[in-house]
């Protein structure tokens, strides 16, 4: 555990992708593969589930602290991280355990869950008597499941390649579905990420994806799309699907279905399990799983033509919707651990499927688009299920005309348009050496809103007020009227910004209810949006998406934010 | 009888007719030590410690109209009992301590508990009422002992002049500078110190206190291979300056207590953070006041409202005090 909290340590003391290269490079080189292989879990993002309740930690470290409940509370605000206030306020250990990381894992730390709340109170101040500061620390993230540190999953991919000698893509696609919560790593798992390239290595992969292939974002003014993009017909052109981006793996008689986190997500996704009949060994498709409910036909999901078809009879103006739902309907079904059948009926989801990543047992990543797609068509035709269809193609005669349809997107509840080279193949995460995917997505909704609760923030914003509760007025100016809450929102300031208003907050608080202040309403922020939907747990009765502040509207008094009927105007 | 009250220009003693520390001019003051949110200008009649003459001088002015004391002396003012006793903050730095008629009062000014080596360590004085800071006034606030602090910056510089790389050590030019130099291993390579931290080094190696050589930067070629193995010194302030830049590709830290989180590290910036504060931590403070016997204690600047109900809880008649104090410590470290 100490040489996994000095690594931890030195990750995070420095910005120097570099540094942070050399520091799991030399962890990996002196660790045991078992401890190895959690470590690498760990830092490409894998977390398991939290063993013990929060509140269970708080009144054990209450306890082992001897401080008042208040006092840790105020400790906590100021910390911002329940981890590394606790880490703070247990008495440290004197002589510290130098057992490796998977034995705490194995026999220590994962075996806390579901034990009675008196076995726990035992059993906890014994592990923690044997950690110094630094590794109490990582081990209570380790077991809140809130471990976390600047290294992307690449910088880890790059680490493991370069010490084994190996292709770094090679070991990105060992390492997916490395830190799905189904099988623990192992030194058996940690060591075939390591070794050597051999020739069945496609053969053994049972129910592995391949790593997803991610879009650039696409900024640019439309008359310049020729100049970069080259000409339209160039382009596969579709809509962009807000839903869950997904594999479905057929292999050996069964499927699996994996979420671009990496999760397997089949149980997710009762209904989708009889495409395993459909399709044949040997089959990987990329998709989006969106919730789909046709009002006017609802037993029947058009295919590709269909809905283009259907589409070019109509203006942009007045587009037929299609039949996928908002995002916040497939969050609902997520969270959910049974799923009801009535939440099956309410919320059904298929799959829009963009790309043939593999096919009759053969890697087709490296084939380029077109024929990928021409591929996909006729899989998915033979396939026949409602449950699968091709992402629809879009044409346009221009990037002007392209320009023109997507103005509809908003409508027909997509978020743009996606753009990938024809002749692209299909890359490794956001790289752009093997052809490029753009997407082409909608300015956000954004409205001018008024700040009215702070409340302490997290990691680099610990100590500072930087969780902020905005509200709209619910009438015009001239009336009567209040500010109702509709949105949270924390990210989008400078830390210039930041240290602004935390020090506007502290000087125009109203009252104190716990961590959060309410304040005098003088900040008015552009706020911005991705979603809007109706929700009968705000106050306001909306719900938005993704909020972030846009920009500090400096110039705009707060008599002039917008209103609660303006937000009502941006539900589809 | 209150010995000390707060009133707009400060803390202010009704029989003694003076303030102690005041943030707006008065015609006599009493200065706990010569940080600028404790020392300010404009005052008629100064009196301090002895040993902070030489910097409330540099800071204030030659002429300031100023009186001093040695630690433990006591002179009469209007019937009050004053004199000043080692607080562990800075050189010079001083607990006030008033006697009317019977009645004790200790003003702590800024204040640390460990001694450090470059000024008088904190004495507990006895008293009915004592008035103590609470900068770091949360439990999660401990300090390691400073010889562990130094031995992590001396192995940070080791570890940077290896790799041919100048280490950079941002920290507040008074106090804790000299603390620092005071307290590593001069042998690892050449120091260098900022324009702001030169002469306070000056005054304390006056006072007695050894400070390393230290160089300035324009004593060195840029291209001098002995740059990538120094130490360098600055305050805050010249980060990103192009003092700063001179010094090309180089390693950061900051030595303070705001380091203990790793929420305050990380807006930082810098490589390192070290906990090196010249302030009591949470143990600290609860020991001074406990030391002093008061069973009245008066809060002033930091965490007020919870070390005020800490110490209630305890059992002990305590308030806070509104002051203008830690405006310095707020903008070269982190509010809150």
């Amino acid at each position: 555990m100490k040489a996994f909290a000095d690594l931890y340590a030195r990750l995070d003391a420095t910005t120097s992708s570099n540094a942070k290269l050399q520091a799991m490079q030399d962890y990996f080189s002196q660790a045991a593969p078992a401890d190895a292989a959690w470590a690498v879990y760990f830092l490409a993002g894998g977390r398991p589930r939290r063993t013990v309740p929060t509140r269970q930690l708080r009144e054990l470290t209450i306890a082992a602290s001897g401080l008042p409940e208040w006092l840790f509370e105020e400790s906590y605000q100021a910390v911002g991280d329940l981890a590394e206030t606790m880490s703070l306020l247990i008495p440290t250990a004197e002589h510290v355990s130098d057992e490796g990381l998977a034995l705490w894992m194995e026999e220590r730390l994962l075996p806390l869950r579901g034990l009675a709340p008196e076995e726990l109170a035992e059993r906890l101040p014994q592990l923690w008597s044997q950690l110094d500061r630094p590794s109490l620390m990582v081990s209570l993230k380790l077991i809140t499941g809130e471990f976390r540190v600047g290294v992307s999953k690449l910088l880890v991919t790059r680490a493991l390649a370069n010490m084994a000698d190996l292709d770094a893509k090679r070991v990105a696609q060992r390492l997916v579905g490395y830190t799905d919560l189904s099988h623990r790593p192992t030194a058996e798992r940690y060591l075939s990420l390591i070794a050597p390239e051999s020739d069945d290595e496609h053969a053994q992969r049972g129910g592995q994806p391949y790593p997803f292939f991610l879009a650039h974002a696409l900024q640019l003014p439309v008359e310049q799309f020729e100049a970069q993009l080259g000409a339209v017909e160039n382009w596969q052109v579709e809509w962009k699907w807000d839903g869950i981006r997904s594999q479905l793996v057929k292999r050996d008689g069964r499927l699996w279905i994996w979420s671009r986190g990496e999760d397997l997500v089949t149980d997710r996704f009762p209904e989708l399990h009889t495409l395993g009949a459909s399709l044949p060994d040997g089959t990987v498709i990329d998709g989006e799983i969106v919730v789909w409910k046709d009002e006017t036909s609802p037993d029947l999901l058009m295919n590709s033509e269909e809905i283009t078809h259907q589409q070019a009879e109509h203006t942009p103006d007045e587009p037929i919707p299609f039949g996928v739902k908002p995002f916040a309907l497939l969050q609902q079904r997520i969270g959910r651990k049974t799923l009801s059948k009535k939440l099956l009926e309410d919320i059904p989801v298929v799959i829009l499927a963009y790309d043939l990543l593999e096919w009759q047992g053969h890697d087709w990543r490296n084939r380029p688009q077109h024929e990928r797609r021409a591929q996909l068509e006729a899989v998915t035709a033979q396939c026949n299920s409602p449950l699968l269809r091709p992402s629809p193609l879009l044409t346009g005669e221009s990037w002007q005309d392209l320009a023109q349809q997507r103005e509809a997107s908003r409508s027909l509840g997509v978020e743009g348009m996606m753009l990938k080279a024809r002749d692209s193949l299909y890359g490794v995460g956001r790289t752009k050496d093997m052809g490029v995917w753009w997407k082409w997505k909608v300015d956000p909704f954004s409205v001018d809103a008024v700040l009215i609760y702070a409340q302490r923030g997290h990691g680099r914003r610990a100590s500072l007020y930087t969780d902020y509760t905005f509200a709209v007025w619910d009438g015009p100016p001239g009336t009567e009227r209040t500010l109702v809450p509709f949105a949270k929102a924390y990210s989008g300031l400078t830390d210039e910004e930041m240290r602004k208003v935390d020090a506007i907050v502290r000087k125009t608080t109203v009252e104190k209810f716990g961590p959060v202040r309410s304040v005098e309403p003088t900040l008015v922020f552009e706020l911005g949006f991705e979603g809007i939907a109706l929700s009968t747990r705000h106050k306001s009765g909306v719900a938005v998406r993704f909020p972030r502040m846009l920009r500090w509207r400096h110039d705009k008094p707060v008599e002039e934010a917008d209103t609660l009927e303006i937000l009502q105007g941006l539900l589809a | 009888m209150d010995l000390v009250i707060a009133r707009p220009e400060g803390l202010y003693c009704p029989p003694g007719d003076f303030y102690i520390d005041p943030w707006r001019p008065v015609e006599r003051s009493v200065i706990t030590h010569a940080h600028g949110d404790h020392a300010r200008w404009g005052n008629q009649h100064y009196l301090a410690s002895a040993p902070s003459e030489g910097i409330l001088r540099s800071r204030l002015g030659q002429d300031i109209n100023l009186q001093t004391l040695g630690y433990g002396e006591v002179i009469d003012h209007h019937g009050v009992k004053i004199s000043l006793h080692p607080a562990g903050h800075v050189l010079g730095s001083a607990q006030v301590r008033l006697e009317y008629q019977g009645e004790v009062w200790v003003a702590s000014g800024d204040y640390k508990v460990e001694p450090d080596g470059t000024c008088d360590a904190f004495e507990p004085i006895r008293c009915h009422t004592f008035i103590t800071e609470s900068t770091f006034g949360l439990p999660i606030y401990t300090w390691q002992p400073q010889t562990e602090i130094f031995e992590q910056i001396n192995t940070w510089w080791r570890q940077n002049a290896a790799e041919d790389r100048a280490s950079v050590l941002y920290c507040y030019a008074f106090g804790k500078a000299q603390r620092i130099l005071h307290g590593i291993d001069a042998s690892i390579g050449p120091i260098l110190t900022h324009g702001a931290v030169e002469p306070l080094n000056r005054v304390y190696r006056e006072g007695g206190v050894y400070i390393p050589e230290t160089h300035y930067a324009g004593d060195f070629k840029k291209s001098d291979p002995l740059l990538r193995k120094a130490l360098i010194i600055a305050p805050p302030s010249a980060g990103g300056s192009t003092w700063i830049r001179r010094f090309g590709e180089h390693s950061d830290a900051f030595a303070s207590g705001w380091m203990m989180l790793r929420g305050t590290r990380r807006r930082r910036g810098v490589d390192r953070g070290f906990v090196l504060s010249d302030h009591a931590d949470w143990p600290g403070l609860l020991w001074a006041i406990e030391q002093t016997g008061a069973e009245r204690v008066m809060v002033t600047h930091g965490s007020v409202s919870v070390l005020v109900r800490y110490l209630r809880e305890q059992g002990l008649d305590a308030q806070g005090f509104t002051t203008e104090y830690g405006e310095e410590e707020a903008e070269t470290e982190n509010s809150s």
